[in-house]
């Protein structure tokens, strides 16, 4: 048992405790960041915040969601967003976030591709974000079946076809995943389970991963230059603060993340009132029908670039072409073969193989919304062969890249 | 010194500014909490008191309750002086009176049909004209009022509004807060 | 400065990006009708002045419309319950003490003279298919037949409401409640307004029985109903969010833009209660737009002094570290 003195007062008892004053230290005030950052640093708040406005806004609209298939529609269209007392405003704010919350990610994503955070020491915080888009793009997939419109059910029914497996004709395995022969009550209260507990909890894990992988290698700066933070840190409490390359979590880092959520948060709360089309398609406000196909189905945009991917090609290569793209950003850390971690600006190659991929994967979003129609087809294709000799060429450009 | 003192400010001022957003959110999320319009409107029941007969009890529903509805006959009404309340040793007659609604020339009972002492729904008696509860034997004469502990009232009269030959319930009235006013029944 | 360059390079992408997938993406996607204004310019003008007095003798008696169509407001009643007539015609015909408010004058006028014409219909009705449409034309009492029109527009329009008190209700009730449901009740003043069908709307029942014979009724008329035009009309309660009001505004005024060979027939509004149907579209799929407007006000004035407080704070807590 540890010795324990009586408590001087509220602080000292939980002290004593719980070792607050610790904690403040580590993860606080002593926590301590890189001052050569930019706004883009800040993305991570963001999304924290977002996921937090994900999960509140979700917990009302929990409250009168009703995950059966004659009552789901109208739970949502009816009650919630015209019975309850700012039902409205959780589904919207809950759409809208759903949607600029990849916008965060992709802008997340490429931050640390551009700085070459994912290298020296930082591959499981590149790895167990990937997880977390693995995981966000889950939970919004299975989040955009609740509503039961014509695109929740049709969307449903072709995700869950690309798992027959083309040629394999894997047939048991989508009815399996299904729990029926087409998109129905079993379906959707599976993915309201997914949406609702199995997928949130994960992410949550994932992100105490993801900041646990941070805390060693600590954040990185924008000329990936190699800090001791010791020695900047000691300059910092001793006083010269100007000089000190660090700042402290708390309040420095915390005080410009702040400035940017706040800006960040006037563009949200626009589209939350005023331009949310994009994010609650129209074609999901007509009640699903499974005998009945909307004239054109399609995912939403963040996952365009992917669906793009699938299209062009015949069914069996399309399908690998598509798994190809899921988990080949998790080998980034390992098909970079070039020592440096700098930004992307003075890596030679490296630098144009950042914005081919940039502008390439724009490309692929653009081409997976419009109808397969010419020119769109054949560009979608070339964009679709592009992303793929990218990453093939990506171990060669980085292998021949000069050390920094 | 000057400088921590204005970041200090500035960072409660910004924490102030934070919490009325903080606040406002916190309003919205009581206001979904709020039982539905559709709910309310259904918190309105119209009878219409025609089709009832006689020593008949009949249960109609409002807000989820039983409501019990018991026309008077003449006979009830003209014993209604010898009924004695177990409470009090006296006659329950002029209390009696006061817990009947007047239709045009018919009296009837209308009160909640749950225990006033554990909520169980007591049984009618049209022999005896009386309720019996099954749950601990309480029992009540054929106005509601209580003959036999345990409960400890007679049986709770909901708001209603006479309308012509219809009853609103959920509605108050003149006639039902005067019922409040004497004590017959505590508000529902 | 840098950081602003970095910003304008995110906007630019996140910009260029939302252009594609949407405004681009929906332009491929969509035809895009321009509103004719509800002026029908397929429709002659109308060249004679009506008379009320005449026009009602012959809406009652030469016209023969009484013999189909009811008038509530004349006190005249339908000849047979809607459901009968729906059996009998496919559908109901429509009680008229509206029709001279909702309707333009001209398509009423084109209407009593060819029905089938008028609701664009001609490529189901006519003497190849051999298809005859249940409303007969109007072949003249005697005199000048436009002249005779021309009464019967005035009084029809004589017994309407006016203008101002046509509601966005009674407009959607006469325009399109003969065809389409909707089930969504709607508050609007403090009332609650029930479900509509295409009988009327759905009353409260006390006994299941015979909320399950209303809802028998309700059946029998929509699958007459879908045996006449070939599919069920759908229920409209969510359409002013899955279609939009520039949609829904220039459907109305010609169905055929959008749906080729439609069983819809134009339904020949006039402008003004065109726009009161699509306010009742909106009062009963998107009944929370006047507060989402005000709230949504307030809320990016809070959101913009937030901002303005984040950024003073953390110039505050960056002076000493630059």
């Amino acid at each position: 048992m540890a010795h324990f003195t009586k408590a001087t007062s509220l602080h000292d008892w939980l002290n004593q405790r719980l070792g607050v004053d610790t904690l403040n230290r580590v993860l606080a005030t002593e926590y301590w960041i890189p001052k050569n950052i930019n706004f883009l640093w800040a993305m991570g708040m963001i999304l924290a915040i977002t996921f937090g406005i994900l999960l509140i806004s979700g917990i009302f609209l929990l409250m009168y969601y009703q995950p059966n298939v004659n009552l789901a529609f109208d739970s949502v269209n009816y009650t919630i967003m015209q019975e309850v007392g700012y039902g409205w405003l959780w589904r919207h704010v809950h759409g809208v976030a759903a949607s600029v919350v990849f916008l965060i990610i992709y802008i997340h994503m490429f931050t640390g591709i551009y700085y070459g955070s994912y290298k020296k020491g930082r591959e499981m915080i590149w790895l167990s974000g990937m997880l977390l888009f693995v995981a966000f793009s889950a939970e919004a997939f299975s989040g955009y079946m609740l509503p039961w419109g014509q695109m929740s059910y049709w969307a449903g029914m072709v995700i869950t076809n690309l798992f027959s497996g083309g040629s394999l004709h894997a047939d048991g395995l989508v009815e399996w995943i299904r729990g029926d022969y087409v998109p129905a009550q079993a379906y959707l209260n599976r993915f309201f389970m997914l949406h609702v507990l199995l997928i949130p909890v994960a992410i949550m894990g994932l992100i105490g991963l993801h900041f646990g992988a941070l805390r060693i290698p600590h954040v990185n700066n924008q000329d990936g230059e190699e800090i001791d933070f010791d020695v900047e840190a000691k300059k910092y409490l001793a006083g010269d603060k100007a000089n000190s390359k660090v700042i402290r979590f708390v309040n420095d880092f915390l005080s410009k993340d702040m400035m940017v959520v706040g800006i960040y948060l006037i563009f949200f709360f626009y589209l939350v009132f005023y331009h949310f089309d994009f994010a609650m398609d129209p074609v999901n406000f007509d009640p699903a029908d499974g005998l009945k196909t909307p004239t054109h189905i399609y995912p939403e945009w963040y996952f365009l670039w992917s669906y793009e991917i699938l299209r062009p090609f015949s069914t069996n290569v399309g399908l690998i072409a598509f798994a190809f793209a899921q988990a080949i950003f998790f080998f980034l850390p390992f098909l970079d073969r070039s020592p440096n971690a700098v930004p992307a600006s003075r890596r030679g190659l490296f630098k144009i193989w950042f914005w081919a991929m940039l502008v390439d994967m724009i490309v692929l979003t653009a081409m997976g919304k419009v109808p397969p129609v010419e020119p769109f087809g054949t560009i979608g294709f070339y964009a679709a062969l592009t992303f793929i000799g990218l990453w093939i060429a990506l171990p060669f450009i980085t292998m021949l890249e000069k050390k920094v | 010194m000057k400088n921590s003192s204005r970041r200090g400010f500035m960072g409660k001022a910004f924490g102030a500014v934070a919490g009325v957003g903080a606040v406002a959110s916190l309003y919205a999320m009581k206001r979904s909490w709020d039982p539905l319009p559709s709910v309310k409107a259904a918190g309105f029941t119209t009878l219409d008191m025609s089709i009832y007969k006689e020593n008949e009890l009949v249960v109609e529903k409002w807000r989820g309750k039983p409501i019990f509805i018991l026309k008077q006959s003449k006979e009830m009404l003209d014993t209604q002086d010898k009924n004695m309340s177990q409470l009090t040793g006296e006659s329950t007659g002029a209390m009696d009176k006061k817990r009947l609604i007047k239709i045009g020339d018919d009296h009837f009972l209308v009160c909640v049909g749950l225990c006033t002492h554990l909520g169980c729904i007591p049984g009618y008696n049209a022999d005896e004209k009386s309720f019996l509860c099954a749950c601990h034997g309480g029992m009540y004469d054929d106005t509601g009022m209580v003959t036999k502990s345990p409960p400890p009232r007679g049986l709770d009269i909901p708001p209603f509004k006479i309308d012509g030959n219809k009853l609103v319930l959920g509605e108050s009235s003149p006639e039902y807060e005067k019922m409040i006013a004497d004590g017959v029944t505590l508000k529902v | 400065m840098k950081e602003l360059f970095i910003l304008a390079i995110v906007t630019t992408f996140t910009l260029v990006t939302y252009y594609l997938v949407e405004p681009f993406a929906h332009a491929n996607m969509h035809a895009h009708h321009e509103s004719q204004d509800f002026t029908y310019n397929d429709l002659p003008a109308l060249t004679k002045k009506g008379d009320v007095t005449r026009g009602k003798d012959l809406v009652m008696g030469a016209g023969a419309c009484a013999g189909c169509h009811s008038i509530k407001v004349a006190d005249m009643p339908a000849p047979m319950d809607a459901v009968t007539a729906a059996q009998s015609y496919g559908v109901n015909p429509p009680d008229l003490s509206n029709a001279g408010a909702v309707y333009d004058a001209k398509f009423l006028a084109a209407l009593i003279k060819n029905p089938a014409h008028a609701l664009m219909l001609e490529n189901k009705y006519n003497e190849k298919t051999g298809k005859t449409f249940p409303m007969p034309q109007f072949y003249g009492a005697g005199g000048d037949i436009d002249q005779e029109i021309a009464d019967m527009v005035a009084y029809l329009q004589s017994i309407a409401p006016k203008e101002e008190e046509l509601t966005a209700n009674e407009a959607f009730e006469t325009a399109c409640g003969r065809c389409h449901a909707v089930h969504y009740e709607y508050n609007l003043d403090d009332k609650l307004h029930p479900s509509w069908t295409q009988i009327g709307e759905k009353p409260t029942f006390k006994h299941k029985q015979d909320e399950l014979a209303f809802e028998t009724k309700v059946l029998d008329y929509q699958d007459s109903l879908t045996k006449y035009l070939g599919k069920l009309p759908p229920d409209l309660s969510m359409y002013i969010r899955s279609r939009g009001e520039h949609f829904l505004s220039t459907f109305a005024e010609n169905p055929d833009n959008y749906l080729k060979g439609t069983a819809m027939p134009r339904v020949g509004v006039n402008a003004v209660a065109a726009e009161k149907v699509i306010e009742h579209l909106a009062d009963v799929g998107d009944s929370k737009r006047h507060m989402r407007d005000s709230i949504g006000k307030n809320v990016m004035i809070f959101i913009i002094i937030f901002a303005i407080f984040a950024i003073l704070w953390k110039k505050e807590v960056w002076k000493e570290l630059h």
